[in-house]
């Protein structure tokens, strides 16, 4: 056979694997790059036939996400994780080091196709930056010195494996995970981390009604954990009333929001918890099938989910007649994403999940009526499908003694950046963010980011606010940055992220965030003018009014915020008053190429007005 | 006999609204638009005084002047220094048509490097005769801003009127406009290009 057809063949099998079903697209596409490095053209059309879908379809997937490629990567690709918090901890110094020991720049392949440097956003580990990704191995607390003995070991042992020698704790140590990495849990909370009796909430659900393990999640009043805090028991009630099926429980582990560790934790410490909790939510909404949406970059855990997958099956936790109830079948897939931000946006997050780019679809129909594969699917995060079970176990009222009037319960936060105790805290809704800031040792905080870049940064006048719906709302990050921070810099990051992961469908998000960067890159090289805040304020009004999903009407808020508490920063930043021509416009650069290719000086002297005598040279071009 | 101060104070309040024009990197089609005004431009020399204009063809302010309309975007330094006089002396400046608001039909250029401008306008253009292949550098031609810049990067600009060109009618509605004071509400028929 020939080098087409044994790559035909090889994608044949592959599409076989996952029953040649075009909505395991991602997965067949993410077999395919790991057994060749990339998704050649061959590949594509291969797989297009065999799925029966057209070659664009698949084109349009291998070019959305951010793990697949369609030109030959190295045997082991270095993935630079390039949030904020990395910069802060050293990542600009980590990656010069792999650059000069690789003898590449990031995006590129060595000569001989064994390393391609490559750089990927937040993955997860804040905590612990500056971190990298080793093909699926996770590699924290990078220093220079480190990257010089991790490239030479891969040279020297091609298996990104081995460059785990200490495990982190808890099940970061377990044989089927193995990774360096820490859970860092620095306050156990009462709802997540306290011992309990295995089960015990799925027992209890399955002794009520449906209806009743609705009433008791609503009476909880439980609030979703990802960030948008919908009420956790009417999305359950909403899906549950919706006609046709079966229906789909999916919970949302791509936690994406720069910042945000905590559903890492979850998965690597409780998954049983969350399990029994989709468990108990399919029971309420009468879902038949679940799928854990995994992030591509906890790829290091999947093996291990999948082992605690099967023991559940094995005890009777998962499958046919589940604890012995009379039709209650109710089984769960893992689907691992491929790195895209986008796709922990509920409709977004769907698409992927049938095979499709990450795009956000249309609202209404609400994924409740109208979600996976067009049937009623219920999307919930990771923590709050932990807290579901843990609510039927101890009961609503058990549930409700901690938080505030429209926050019940517990938050986990995940922490990071200028503090001594970086890690998560489980603490009650409503804690001042004083006291957060206190619990993590962060003693010269000059801005604290909380949820993450489409959250708010809020300033030290109001560090007295609460963490809960009503005053400071997150998913769960809290970035700090101490006062001798750049905080226009970091806003003008966090928005060439949200450039990045724009999925392009709508204009003010994919033209608006890049209009918003360059405006405040303009004020940042002192090049502003007054009129630049009233233009930014405006866009960001535009671009949260009229974006499609939650990208685009979040991405604006950092600029928002900072516009209003952090006026300051943007007034040292104005240039001269505009009264002639604008700090912006710089005529000495416009005229430079052309006094070059004329060979004499402008006859003005734009400084002055007065006029000089020129300079004349003949040229030839 | 001397004018007191009280006087000269009086004759400014009194005097009629100036008006200054000037075409950049244009091609003069927004000023025909305004001579298009027909009998309404004795109206207008009633409303107002021109300054610095092609219409009166002075060079020069004289003074202070109340709206400024520029045509075309900035092309080569004369335009810069043009426009800058204008923001200085104009309390209010419009950019007059699409050329001015984005760069228009000249900025088609931007996409090509100021050489290869060079090289087919004075070089390689099929109408081009230059044996000794030099580019002319006389410093009374004047050079060539590395693009061309819509009006509103180069200065403060303080309305956009599109329109290739902007109708007489759509002129004529926002000067009276500008001039009454009043706010603009164009009819949709005159800002619909398709």
């Amino acid at each position: 056979m020939d080098e087409n057809g044994a790559t035909k063949a090889a994608v044949q099998a592959i599409c076989r694997e996952h029953g040649n079903d075009r909505t395991r697209m991602l997965d067949i596409l993410r077999d395919v790059q790991r057994r060749f490095g990339f998704v050649s053209d061959e590949a594509m059309d291969e797989v297009a036939e065999v799925t029966g879908c057209a070659r664009i379809d698949v084109e349009s997937v291998v070019s959305f996400y951010a793990f697949l490629s369609d030109r030959p990567q190295g045997r082991i690709v270095i993935r630079l994780c390039n949030d904020v918090v990395d910069e802060l901890k050293g990542m600009p110094e980590v990656a010069a080091a792999f650059r000069r020991e690789l003898g590449i720049a990031i995006g590129e392949t060595t000569s001989d196709g064994f390393f391609t440097l490559a750089e990927t956003p937040c993955i997860g580990m804040c905590d612990q930056a500056p971190a990298v990704l080793v093909n699926d191995v996770v590699v924290t607390d990078l220093d220079p010195d480190r990257v010089r003995r991790i490239v030479h070991r891969l040279r020297y042992n091609p298996d990104p494996s081995a460059l785990v020698t200490e495990v982190g704790d808890g099940n970061n140590g377990h044989p089927l995970v193995r990774a360096m990495v820490r859970n860092n849990v620095r306050r156990a909370g009462e709802v997540i981390f306290s011992d309990r009796m295995a089960e015990a909430g799925l027992q209890q659900a399955l002794r009520l009604t449906p209806e009743r393990v609705i009433e008791q999640v609503k009476q909880s009043k439980l609030c979703g954990r990802g960030g948008a805090g919908f009420p956790t028991g009417r999305k359950w009630e909403f899906t549950r009333a919706a006609q046709g099926g079966p229906k789909y429980i999916i919970c949302n582990a791509d936690e994406g929001e720069p910042g945000t560790f905590k559903d890492r934790v979850l998965l690597t410490e409780r998954p049983d918890l969350l399990f029994e909790g989709m468990t108990i939510a399919a029971y309420a909404i009468g879902a038949s099938e679940g799928i854990l949406y995994l992030r591509g970059e906890y790829a290091y855990l999947r093996r291990f989910l999948e082992h605690v997958l099967e023991e559940r099956r094995r005890a009777g936790l998962l499958g046919q007649s589940i604890l012995g109830v009379d039709g209650f079948d109710f089984d769960i897939r893992i689907q691992l994403g491929a790195g895209s931000y986008v796709c922990g946006e509920e409709t977004a997050l769907i698409s992927s999940c049938e095979g499709q780019r990450g795009d956000p679809k249309n609202r209404p129909p609400f994924p409740a009526e109208k979600g996976f594969l067009g049937r009623p699917t219920c999307v919930n995060n990771v923590e709050t499908l932990c807290k579901a079970a843990r609510i039927l176990e101890e009961g609503p009222d058990w549930f409700r003694q901690w938080g505030t009037e429209s926050s019940a319960g517990t938050k986990l936060l995940s922490i990071s950046g200028d503090c001594l105790r970086p890690g998560i805290y489980e603490v009650p809704f409503g804690v001042k963010l004083s006291d957060v800031l206190k619990l993590c040792g962060a003693r010269d905080a000059g801005a604290v980011l909380v949820g993450g870049p489409s959250g708010r940064l809020v300033a030290p006048a109001d560090f007295d606010e609460r963490i809960c719906f009503e005053e400071l709302p997150t998913g769960g990050a809290i970035v700090v940055f101490d006062s001798s921070r750049d905080l226009l810099r970091i806003v003008s990051r966090y928005l060439a992220f949200f450039i990045d992961e724009s999925c392009g469908h709508c204009t003010p998000c994919r033209v608006g965030n890049v209009l918003l960067k360059e405006r405040i890159d303009r004020l940042r090289r002192g090049q502003g003018e007054r009129s630049d805040l009233e233009y930014l304020e405006r866009l960001a009004r535009t671009i949260q009014a009229t974006s499609r999903c939650g990208l685009g009407q979040t991405s604006p808020r950092l600029v928002e915020c900072t516009l209003r508490d952090f006026r300051s920063l943007y007034e040292a930043c104005l240039g001269r008053p505009d009264l002639e021509l604008r700090p912006s416009f710089d005529i000495r650069a416009a005229l430079r190429e052309s006094e070059a290719l004329v060979g004499r000086d402008s006859v003005y002297n734009w400084n002055e007005q007065s006029e000089l005598p020129c300079r004349t040279t003949p040229s030839r071009l | 006999m001397m004018e007191t101060v009280q006087e000269r104070e009086q004759r400014q309040l009194n005097r009629k609204p100036r008006i200054a024009t000037a075409s950049l990197a244009g091609c003069f089609g927004c000023h025909m638009s305004v001579l298009d005004l027909d009998e309404r431009i004795l109206e207008l020399a009633e409303l107002v005084e021109f300054d610095r204009s092609p219409i009166d063809d002075l060079k020069d302010f004289t003074g202070p002047v109340d709206i400024g309309l520029i045509e075309g975007g900035c092309c080569n330094e004369e335009n810069v220094r043009v426009l800058r006089e204008f923001r200085k002396h104009c309390r209010i400046l419009v950019s007059l048509g699409d050329c001015a608001t984005m760069g228009g039909v000249p900025a088609l250029r931007n996409t090509l490097s100021l050489q290869e401008c060079f090289r087919e306008a004075y070089c390689d253009g099929p109408t081009v005769y230059n044996p000794t292949g030099l580019i002319p550098n006389d410093p009374e031609i004047p050079l060539l801003l590395d693009r061309v810049y819509p009006c509103h990067e180069v200065v403060r600009v303080d309305y956009h009127l599109p329109g290739c060109p902007p109708s007489a009618e759509s002129i004529w509605q926002t000067l009276t406009a500008l001039l009454n004071n009043r706010p603009l509400d164009l009819p949709y028929e005159l800002i619909k290009y398709d």
